[in-house]
């Protein structure tokens, strides 16, 4: 027993170093993205604060910016507004609200089943395997997991952590998180993911290979995944082949929001989220 | 005594703050960035107990991972960087001149040594993170060129931070 203590403490250095290496590396294994321990994210109050006040530091040079895109964007929904008008019949106005967001809810189904609201970005990253979002409000704001989140009408991410003043939101630029989108032109539908290689570009997979593909088709989401509305862009083709052996395109997507640049976003919450993925859940089982 | 912990606790804290708010928004180039935090583990003193070098280089690496969201990556590279630093240390300097300083500053040992211990230290460290990180030997030379350059950067800055911010 005496020599079991001398040997324990003759090696204990490298014991030590095996078994804080173990454990670390077993965090990096079982780590999931959607049942992760509040500690180990940036939106626990500590964190949060401090991303926060730095973030607000620095708001003050981003102004210019932001009211350059506000800008554009009102544009966009002014020419959308007159578009309106135009349609509906003369001399009658009826248009009521469609003219908010009128480039994502164009009828009032999609109005009726899903709710925007704006968060500010105060922690991003771009240069990781696996990025995250971290934004500005949490559940007191009415904040929940699984929202969507856009940046003038494009897909960025989607909400994974809400604490109570700050959630994170798993940004398009993570290799494990996929969605699935289609091909605006003709509706045919893949899987999207990053390969981690350019912050520019994510991939879309499983394409077969008689369908028609151009370079520059634009990508949208499908709705599948009930976080986001049908029709919202992502981007668009950039370059294709055909993987040797596979019978699928390999397809790169220039994503049309730009992630080095995200200072507010959009939440989009599906009212009927609950109910789509209860009824779901009974055909997985 | 009392003066050395509140040193090496600020050195500790500045660090990961630095890498935290400044440091992880730098990409240059899609490929490139820095990790200028390790600067704490590179800078303990000669005679830090090995067992307690292994702890506060994992605390480090979980600091930084807390912010990232990447449970146990920076982790397991600042840990293996403070399990072979006492090997890299006996490697490129003579046992008098360990035993005659404290601490591994420029001015203790030289301008071109820090540079080599740093260098070490940082390509160590750079190589096992972004493995891990990556997860993948797939696209091994690329990985590989991610890391040769951001510790070039690495390196630039904290030999840097030894004539700015660390003088004492």
């Amino acid at each position: 027993m005496k020599n079991l203590f001398r040997l324990i403490y003759r090696y204990h250095v490298v014991l030590l170093f095996v078994l804080l290496e173990t454990l670390s590396l077993s965090m990096v294994v079982t780590y999931n993205n959607y049942q992760r321990s509040a500690f180990f994210d940036s939106s626990n109050f500590f964190t949060g604060t401090l991303f926060e006040k730095f973030s607000s530091f620095f708001q003050i040079f981003e102004f210019k910016q932001v009211n350059i895109k506000m800008a554009e964007e009102n544009a966009v929904l002014r020419a959308a507004l007159q578009e309106h008008l135009l349609k509906t019949s003369p001399g009658t106005y009826h248009a009521s609200d469609s003219i908010y967001l009128p480039r994502i809810a164009k009828d009032s189904s999609i109005r009726a089943v899903y709710r925007f609201t704006t968060a500010r970005v105060i922690n991003n990253s771009i240069n990781q395997q696996h990025n995250f979002i971290t934004l500005n409000k949490g559940r007191r704001d009415g904040v929940k997991p699984n929202m969507g989140v856009i940046a003038n009408g494009q897909v960025v991410g989607l909400v994974i952590n809400v604490s109570e003043n700050f959630s994170t939101v798993i940004s398009m630029l993570n290799s494990r998180w996929k969605i699935s989108a289609k091909i605006k032109r003709n509706d045919y539908f893949g899987s999207l993911s990053w390969d981690g290689k350019d912050y520019r570009r994510v991939q879309l997979n499983e394409i077969p290979y008689h369908v028609p593909v151009q370079n520059g088709d634009t990508i949208v989401t499908t709705g599948y995944s009930s976080s986001f509305p049908e029709g919202l862009t992502i981007g668009t083709i950039s370059d294709f082949s055909i993987g040797s052996g596979s019978n699928f395109y390999k397809i790169e997507v220039m994503l049309a929001a730009d992630f080095k640049n995200l200072v507010i976003v959009g939440l989009v919450e599906n009212k009927q989220l609950n109910e789509i993925k209860q009824l779901e859940s009974i055909n997985g089982n | 005594m009392v003066i050395n912990l509140l040193k090496y606790s600020l050195i500790f804290v500045v660090s990961v703050l630095l890498q935290v708010l400044i440091f992880n928004n730098i990409l240059i180039a899609r490929m490139i960035s820095p990790f200028f935090y390790i600067l704490f583990i590179i800078l303990l003193p000669f005679n830090t107990p090995r067992a307690l070098l292994l702890f506060l280089a994992f605390t480090l690496g979980l600091s930084i991972d807390i912010f990232t969201n990447t449970p146990g990556v920076h982790a397991s590279a600042c840990l293996l960087t403070g399990f072979v630093r006492p090997g890299v240390l006996q490697l490129i300097s003579s046992r008098e001149s360990l035993e005659s300083v404290t601490a591994p500053r420029v001015e203790n040992m030289g301008f071109q040594w820090f540079i080599g211990y740093a260098t070490f230290l940082v390509l160590i460290h750079h190589f096992f993170l972004f493995f891990i990180e990556a997860f993948t030997f797939e696209g091994f030379p690329v990985t590989l060129l991610r890391v040769i350059l951001s510790s070039v950067l690495s390196v630039i800055l904290i030999v840097l931070s030894q004539f700015i911010i660390f003088r004492k």
